[in-house]
């Protein structure tokens, strides 16, 4: 078992004939995704790494029955490209755009609220569950399969999260990158509740970095809710006040969203806090071992 | 991206919202040229930079005569002013707003800000004018209205009348309001502006309302399609370094320790600064390189990092996901063909293309000191950067 994605799991590309798109699902297709479309107005009825590529998202989930997709189109055209998503019906909706404007997402995110399709990001590395189904742009090989669950606002601390667990032999259920911005789809208690509910998953790590208070309403979840031990890690310790740290949602403002009150409150909710970023996995290791 | 109070107000003009009369003056002789055109009793001279506290700091001078304009543009223009927002080094003065003076009855706050809780805009306002918003936040919460903005339909007028009476409002006052308050959602709309405040919204003895402050903030993602926001922009308000890597699509912010980072993704960055501190060491700066990062991207990145003279040594540290090692390696070797490194290099490289990364810096002339884990590379640049050299 695992969260979101799986063997079954029909992917379409959307904009799959930008060198990114096509360099990550060559990537993709190595690591054995099923990718049955991609979509680029104006390049219908071309194939990419064997993708045959659609006009629009009704067309190829019509012809291919495709049930995810994944966006890599340019951040000015992104949000257009998750309400076409949201439109054609599709299950699972994960952007790996960044810079998309917020007033963008804002209608995004209204859109979204009575439909069925979940959006994971943007602005995040997409979402693997290791020798099923890899989606994104993560490195394929560091990761293991096994019962660790992975939620995080920063793509590059993921991957480092999750080298460490594979070094210490602990595999993955599935990793979850749900993105830097102030504004975006899938939060932290959502997938929690993911992991919550899947047999396979028997800990968690979840990390999270300054600005908002996503963290510490997960943490207040975790302290009601969780059945399985979670780890975790704030980055952005050294952070200064009023500086946006490169994710357009890490910012500390108004004396609001330092790294100190959300391990504060994430340690009073049970979590086990790793002191550095180079000891997550120990500190989960440590944590399933008890 | 911010803007100057006196470019707000250019915005409220053209979008209907009541502004005193004003200038902008770049000299002495333009702000008493301004103040005898305004023929008002006394006139504000206002500094214009980008902080707030202006006032509190000595920014902001009330004149009853031409000869004080005079005066207190003297004073002001060039001087460096260190408001609670500055930091200790301040923000010279290039700008002066001269403008009318008005009788206040009341003040009041006015805001409408990005609530990331609920991923709409919130309208805020307050009848605690002219204090600072964040402490009246913290000790009287009950102060402030809120109203949470349904992207579907926008700021509704029922929302504007709520706020209005909240705010106790007079009858041909609440309904100015209502219009005011829709006015500055419009603008915050089309403008992809992040936060827009009035600090304070005045009343007159006539009851008319009129914006006695601006601050606006924009998003930078949306730049690229607002082309008149872009024209505000006044790079000397900004940090010189920061800038320029802004131009090559990096993300930088200067700090003041010693070891230059170079990192891929904002949550690494972060998480790289925090390891060097928990090792002792200091980090210079916070360096993103991002995804999309070419190799010339890589080397202004590294030429920046060194330009920086209290770096005493230099911390790379990469996991490739969208940004591959090899990338990075060949940037670091051509940024060492132009600029002399004569402080310490650790590198670390993990992720997409790492072999072909650590190929090329083998291959190459660079002096490195390989890391085989974020913790090995911390520790042994602080190493470095500590022992006598």
């Amino acid at each position: 078992m695992s969260i979101y994605v799986n063997r079954e799991t029909k992917l379409v590309v959307q904009g799959i004939t930008g060198a990114t798109a096509k360099f990550h699902t060559k990537l993709m297709k190595e690591y054995g995704t099923n990718i049955v479309a991609g979509v680029t107005p104006g390049k219908g009825g071309e194939t990419v790494e064997g993708v045959p590529v659609f006009n629009t998202m009704r067309e190829a989930v019509k012809k291919t029955g495709a049930n995810a997709s994944v966006i890599y189109v340019p951040p000015g055209l992104a949000a257009d490209g998750i309400l076409e998503a949201a439109e054609s019906k599709i299950g699972l909706v994960i952007c790996i755009t960044e810079h998309i404007p917020i007033g963008d997402m804002i209608n995004v995110k209204r859109y979204l609220e009575d439909k069925e399709t979940i959006l994971i990001g943007p602005n995040c590395p997409g979402v693997i569950t290791p020798d099923e189904c890899k989606i994104g742009i993560m490195p394929g090989y560091i990761h293991r399969k096994g019962h660790i669950g992975v939620v995080s606002r920063s793509g590059t601390l993921t991957y480092e999260a999750v080298h460490q667990l594979s070094e210490l032999g602990m595999g993955q259920s599935t990793a979850v990158g749900i993105g830097g911005d102030p504004v975006n789809g899938t939060s932290f208690i959502d997938v929690l509740k993911g992991f919550n509910e899947d047999p396979d998953t028997h800990g968690v790590i979840m990390i999270g970095e300054i600005g908002g208070t996503q963290e510490e309403e997960a943490a207040e979840w975790v302290k009601e809710n969780m059945k399985k031990p979670v780890a975790g890690f704030i980055s952005g310790v050294t952070a200064p006040p009023g500086k946006r740290m490169g994710h357009a949602g890490a910012i500390i403002s108004g004396g609001k969203g330092t790294a100190e009150e959300k391990i504060k409150v994430m340690k009073a909710a049970g979590i086990a806090i790793a002191d550095t970023p180079s000891t997550m996995g120990k500190t989960m290791a440590e944590l399933m071992n008890k | 991206m911010n803007i100057h109070e006196y470019q707000g107000k250019e915005l409220f003009r053209a979008y209907g919202v009541p502004v005193p009369r004003g200038h902008v003056a770049f000299s002495i002789e333009e702000a008493v040229s301004h103040a005898k055109e305004l023929d008002s009793n006394i006139a504000a001279v206002k500094a214009q930079i980008h902080a707030g506290g202006r006032g509190k700091a000595g920014g902001v001078k009330i004149a009853k005569t031409h000869e004080e304009v005079r005066t207190y543009a003297k004073e002001l223009l060039g001087k460096t002013l260190v408001t609670h927002q500055t930091g200790e080094e301040g923000q010279v003065i290039q700008r002066l707003l001269i403008e009318e003076g008005v009788d206040i009855e009341r003040e009041y706050y006015i805001g409408l800000v990005l609530n990331r809780e609920t991923g709409r805009v919130s309208f805020m306002a307050s009848k605690e004018g002219g204090m600072d918003i964040e402490e009246v936040a913290e000790n009287t919460p009950e102060k402030i209205l809120y109203e949470e903005i349904d992207p579907l339909v926008g700021l509704t007028a029922f929302q504007g009348r709520r706020i209005a009476y909240g705010l106790g409002l007079p009858k041909k006052a609440a309904k100015q309001g209502v219009e005011l308050f829709q006015k500055l959602y419009k603008l915050y709309l089309q403008t992809d502006a992040s936060i827009i405040e009035i600090n304070p919204l005045i009343i007159t003895r006539e009851e008319k309302l009129i914006a006695l402050d601006a601050k606006l903030n924009f998003d930078d993602n949306a730049l690229s399609r607002q082309e008149g926001i872009r024209g505000y922009r006044d790079e000397s308000e900004e940090d010189p370094k920061e800038l320029e890597a802004g131009k090559y699509d990096l993300s930088y912010i200067a700090l003041d320790g010693n070891i230059g980072c170079m990192v891929n993704g904002a949550g690494l960055a972060m998480a790289t600064m925090d390891i060097i501190k928990h090792y002792g060491g200091s980090p210079a700066n916070f360096l993103d390189v991002g995804g999309s990062a070419t190799r010339e991207n890589v080397a202004n990145a590294f030429r920046i990092l060194l330009s920086d003279e209290n770096v005493k040594g230099v911390f790379v540290n990469i996991f490739g996901g969208i940004m591959k090692c090899d990338v990075i390696a060949a940037g670091i070797v051509e940024a060492l063909k132009t600029v002399e490194m004569n402080v310490p290099l650790v590198v670390r490289l993990e992720g997409t293309n790492v072999d072909k990364g650590r190929e090329i810096l083998a291959n190459s002339q660079v002096e490195v000191l390989s890391a085989f884990s974020m913790d090995d590379g911390a520790k042994k640049i602080v190493k470095a950067t500590k022992s006598p050299q």
